[in-house]
């Protein structure tokens, strides 16, 4: 098979520890180093808490896997100064045709808001996304990323976790205030602790194929109900960089797997799709069956659980990396608050319960989703297809195609950490929401809101003169005020977060709105530190 | 609104009788098509929610 891409191969080295054979008590040990474990020591990192990254393996991913990034995920990379290479190396696209045997049933447009500095969604090859953040993993002096190093066991008391590791030099001990289990669907750390793991497993499997190929196809993401080359099945055919293009096929739930994958299988079926006078290559193929199930909580004593070891969704509305960088969003600055004595563990216990209620809602997408694909009954497969018929001549039926809602952040309505609304405000940036992207300028020059928020609690001031910085708890918030620390020129800031009539937000580090008032208040502000802390 | 359960079709002999022309001389697969048609085109002129679940209740078995 052809090879667009060179695997990196990470040296293994004996650590300190090992070599000496001294205990090592760590703040934050990362089981993992795939997408969700390296974003959560670049997290913790610019949290300024140091880390061990413990991988078994010693390169990135093989094959593309996980392919679409969502705006939300590629603005926490932003944020953590790993994005810019992956939106430059990565394709973004915005339209989505969806065909019925041989016609177009549907087109969609993604239509991204403007005046945001993400873009809505990349395609890109998940071993250039991890190579990236291992390049940046490398240079930050807080991060130990160690390779060929395998969690053989874990044990743990009310303060710290036990961890024994093998390594090619044998077996030793580490011992971590907190672990995060960043380890994939098939978690040996879930599995160790008993995590209990449950939902609904799919009678079906796909195959996925990357292929070389040159040609004029537009950077748009098809999907086929049925395809004539591909009878009573579904297909998915989107492109990534390096004119690498990735294929998914349904195969059902008699196929035998390994046969699925031989050359001489997928070569005949590639021909079909794509016409006998297309050239290409195959360059990886690999066969799938996947669930949609999450674990009862993600926090487990001291092991915090992210990613795909946490919950598993179908692979439709690419759910699985992107929520799982917005897992660790969520937990680096609690992780902090909590290791620095400024918060009580309660506040990791939001961690699951706001992380829970996301998983819940990209279960319930991904589900949905799965059940328009791979109907499950005679009658609900008769639904699927009149729904499909009836788009192609008709408007109304289109929103009933379901060939995967794309991801989403999900807001944290309902969370205890935020504080409720006393003064009238529109819908949207309400507490538990992620804050909206906008263009602003700092002294002349041109930058973007976010890129002024999280990392700490920040006051966003906007049309209101008295604000200051205030503390609580040891936890500051300084402030970002409209006027004093940037302008808006666009009017964008003012009408996304409904600022007209004055509004101070108070932003959690992880770019999450805690609460917001129309006039400046400390007491009130102090109040809402606490409740977004669970500090009591 | 709620869901109407007074009668409220005009010549009810007509209407049940075009129905059941329609689907004479269909197959049972072209008849389940039909009628799954003909749900998601009703529903979508309804448009309601709370009437349209109120009526998969009362139209389950």
């Amino acid at each position: 098979m052809l090879n667009t891409y060179d695997y990196p191969e990470f040296d293994y080295q004996q650590s300190a520890e090992q070599q000496s054979g001294e205990l090592k008590r760590h703040p934050v040990v990362i089981i993992g180093a795939g997408p969700i474990g390296l974003t959560a020591a670049l997290e913790c990192a610019a949290q300024g808490i140091p880390t061990v990254v413990l991988d078994d393996n010693n390169t990135v991913s093989i094959g593309s896997r996980a392919v679409c990034y969502a705006k939300r995920p590629l603005e926490i990379w932003d944020r953590l100064g790993v994005a810019s290479p992956m939106v430059e190396k990565g394709i973004s696209w915005q339209v989505g045709k969806v065909f019925f045997k041989e016609k177009l049933a549907y087109q969609f447009d993604l239509l991204p808001e403007q005046g945001h500095k993400m873009p809505a969604m990349i395609n890109l090859q998940q071993y250039y996304l991890e190579e990236y953040m291992v390049n940046e993993c490398e240079r930050q002096e807080l991060i130990d990323l160690r390779w060929k190093h395998k969690l053989l066991s874990i044990s743990q008391n009310d303060d710290i976790a036990t961890l024994v590791i093998e390594t090619p030099d044998g077996v030793f001990n580490m011992e971590a205030q907190w672990v995060i289990a960043c380890d994939g669907a098939n978690s040996d750390t879930r599995k160790m602790l008993d995590g209990d793991f449950s939902g609904q497993f799919f009678q079906d499997r796909f195959l996925i194929a990357d292929v070389v190929m040159k040609n004029d196809f537009p950077t748009e993401r098809w999907f086929w109900f049925d395809p004539v080359f591909h009878k009573n099945q579904s297909a998915l055919l989107h492109k990534q960089s390096d004119d690498v293009w990735r294929i998914d096929f349904q195969l059902g739930w008699d196929a035998d797997p390994e046969e699925a994958k031989k050359p001489e299988n997928v070569i005949p079926l590639l021909k079909q799709m794509l016409g006998d006078d297309c050239e290409f290559e195959l360059e990886w193929v690999s066969v799938y069956q996947f669930a949609c199930r999450r674990m009862d909580k993600f926090r487990y004593g001291r092991v915090l659980f992210a990613g795909d070891s946490a919950h598993q969704v179908s692979p439709f509305g690419a759910r699985g990396a992107n929520t799982g960088v917005q897992d660790i969003d969520n937990l680096g600055w609690k992780l902090k608050l909590n290791l620095q004595g400024k918060a009580p563990i309660e506040l990791l216990d939001s961690y699951s319960e706001e992380r829970v209620f996301a998983a819940d809602d990209n279960l319930m997408n991904s589900t949905r989703s799965t059940d328009f694909i791979t109907p499950k009954s005679k009658s609900s497969r008769v639904f699927r297809d009149a729904v499909l018929q009836l788009a192609e001549k008709h408007e109304f039926a289109r929103p009933l195609v379901n060939s995967g809602r794309l991801s989403t952040p999900t807001p944290y309505l309902q969370s205890s950490l935020n504080t409720e609304d006393e003064d009238s405000f529109s819908n949207c940036m309400a507490p538990g929401t992620n804050c909206a992207d906008a263009p602003i300028t700092i002294s002349g020059h041109s930058s973007w809101l976010l890129n002024h928020l999280g990392g700490q609690f920040k006051l966003l001031i906007i049309n209101e003169d008295a604000a200051h910085s205030v503390e609580q708890g040891g936890v500051k918030a300084d402030t970002l005020k409209l006027g004093a620390d940037f302008e808006d020129p666009e009017g964008l800031v003012s009408q996304r977060y409904d600022g007209d009539q004055g509004a101070v937000y108070l932003i959690r580090p992880d770019q999450h709105v805690a609460a917001r008032w129309r006039k400046f208040d400390e007491a009130k502000i102090k109040a809402a530190i606490a409740k977004a802390c669970c500090q009591h | 609104m709620r869901l109407q359960l007074q009668s409220n079709i005009t010549k009810p002999d007509n209407f049940y009788n075009h129905l059941i022309d329609m689907q004479r001389d269909l197959s049972e697969e072209e008849v389940q098509m039909m009628n799954a048609k003909l749900i998601l085109l009703l529903s979508n002129h309804i448009g309601e929610e709370e009437v349209l679940f109120e009526a998969m209740d009362l139209a389950k078995p």
